[in-house]
């Protein structure tokens, strides 16, 4: 389960913050305000709005790359406000992400950026190679082994880069903009495996500009605009 | 994995891979480089080296100059003064807590030490000369020698021991010397390799960024730096080290001569066994955990500004 209840979110430090005669210094605007919503466990959302919504620092506050400035966030049970920072590790390993730009690691081959997250997580050697090899046939890339990413398409490297999201089998996955570089084709086959991780009972939230996707897909979503929950059905 | 997932059935077969650099996903063979580290790291350790074993010649010279010329001394007497007096004035000197012995010389024995100066001259009166061995280097050498001859009227001392304890306080400011110049070293060792880390996390912010987006803990990343860094520093610091050895080797066959010994005539010759090697041993080690520390140090509080 995610629960955001008044969550706000600023950048940065104070601005105006040191600077003599202006008194007491303002605060940088609010990009994220007031959001208050539930997505149940193993629910499938889509999360819309126009650019500069807020969508990508939702979903960086949902997988922890972002800590809110104010309000309270519940991450698969943990609540955020007063967690330790030690304590997020482990909570990270259970969410899977998917960037729009990928963020494969370029010097790794594709085996190997699927692996990472277990051998982030300390999986044995032998027992990783396996998974890591099934998640890459499910992907579709079981000739893709030793290819760097360099070497890939567009939707090849994002279906790498769902199987490094998905191998850890996360209760959570997030995906911004995962087809956003893609063409049509590519587009659904991406989508194709996040439904599938849906269907496995992970809760998944896909942020898109991609309205024909959205209207292939019809699903509850979250519409943002200017950094508020403006729908939520 | 594959149950429900509409994957084929696991195939434990998995394609022979190339040598994978999946043990290394921050890159860090490239981002830290094993050339320019260790070489900045060699230089350091030659340079530990000389200091460590330059500390320790001059411990050994500042002990044995304690131990021998410095801590004895000698009382003349002229050569008219009688038994008596010799006696009087050995009593005299026993009581003297800085003196653990007081025993004349045999006139015989000087005679043999000075005939290559006079000759056979058996007709020459001798001085009545006493022997004291001290129980230390003396602080004051000179108020010693006033309280002596205070307490022995007539008598007269040679003070050398006045510039052996001023070579054994250059010997001991030199030792200082040797050890300060080994933390200084440390201290720029341990600079150099949190540059070349600083350096490293630059190069690597976003491989870093998304390890700690897996759920990389920071013990984790740190920890592939100060692996890395610490064996970079102990192979440079192993260079340097053995580069440091026969220097130091040849200083020591330079020294020779002041430790009661002999030059050698060959390199094969030179006191390859009496350099510090328990000193010199530990070396690349000590420097492989101040690289590790460092480290350690420098990438965890740079990982302090990610949430």
């Amino acid at each position: 389960m995610v629960r955001f209840e008044h969550v706000g979110l600023r950048y940065g430090t104070p601005a105006g913050s040191g600077q003599p005669g202006q008194g007491k210094p303002s605060l940088a605007p609010e990009v994220l305000r007031d959001l208050s919503f539930t997505l149940p466990q193993g629910s499938f959302h889509w999360l819309l709005g126009p650019s500069g919504a807020g969508k990508s620092s939702l979903l960086a506050l949902m997988h922890l790359a972002l800590r809110p400035s104010r309000g309270e966030v519940e991450i698969l049970g943990h609540r955020l406000a007063g967690a330790r920072r030690a304590a997020l590790p482990a909570l990270r390993r259970r969410i899977g992400v998917v960037y729009q730009d990928f963020r494969l690691l370029p010097h790794l081959s594709v085996f190997d950026n699927v692996a990472l997250p277990m051998r982030v997580a300390g999986r044995p050697e032998a027992q990783l190679r396996a998974d890591a090899a099934e998640m890459l046939r499910w992907a579709g890339l079981e000739r893709k082994l030793t290819a760097l990413p360099a070497t890939l398409s567009g939707g090849e490297q994002q279906r790498v880069a769902i199987a490094r999201a998905v191998v850890m089998r996360p209760a959570l996955l997030v995906a911004d903009e995962p087809t956003g570089n893609l063409d049509g084709p590519q587009a659904r086959r991406v989508l194709a495996l996040l439904q599938e991780m849906h269907r496995l009972g992970t809760t998944v939230v896909v942020a898109t500009h991609a309205e024909t996707l959205v209207a292939e897909h019809p699903g509850p979503a979250l519409w943002l605009a200017e950094g508020r929950l403006v729908r939520h059905g | 994995m594959a149950d429900g997932m509409g994957i084929p059935a696991r195939q434990p077969a998995v394609p022979r891979l190339r040598r994978s650099r999946g043990r290394d996903p921050l890159g860090l063979r490239r981002a830290l480089s094993d050339r320019l580290l260790p070489a900045l790291v060699a230089a350091m350790a030659l340079l530990a080296a000389l200091a460590l074993a330059g500390s320790r010649g001059a411990a050994e010279l500042t002990a044995r100059w304690e131990g021998g010329a410095a801590a004895a001394m000698t009382v003349q007497l002229p050569a008219n003064a009688g038994a008596a007096r010799l006696a009087r004035g050995l009593a005299a000197l026993e009581a003297m807590p800085e003196v653990t012995r007081a025993q004349p010389m045999d006139q015989a024995r000087m005679a043999a030490l000075l005939r290559p100066w006079l000759g056979e001259a058996p007709a020459m009166a001798l001085p009545v000369v006493i022997e004291l061995q001290l129980a230390g280097l003396p602080v004051a050498p000179e108020a010693l020698a006033r309280r002596i001859a205070a307490a022995v009227p007539g008598a007269s001392v040679e003070s050398h021991g006045v510039w052996v304890a001023r070579l054994v306080a250059l010997a001991r400011s030199l030792q200082a010397v040797a050890l300060a110049a080994l933390a200084l070293v440390a201290g720029i060792a341990a600079a150099v390799v949190a540059v070349a880390v600083r350096a490293g996390i630059a190069a690597r912010r976003e491989a870093i960024a998304i390890l700690h987006d897996l759920g990389a803990t920071d013990a984790d990343i740190a920890g592939r730096f100060a692996q890395r860094a610490g064996w970079l520093v102990a192979a440079g610091a192993a260079a340097g080290t053995l580069l440091a050895v026969p220097v130091l080797a040849g200083f020591a066959d330079l020294a020779a001569p002041l430790l009661g010994g002999q030059p050698a005539e060959s390199m094969l010759d030179w006191p390859w066994t009496s350099l510090p090697w328990e000193a010199l041993a530990p070396l690349p080690l000590l420097a492989a955990g101040l690289g590790w520390l460092t480290a350690q140090v420098t990438v965890r509080r740079w990982l302090r500004r990610l949430p």
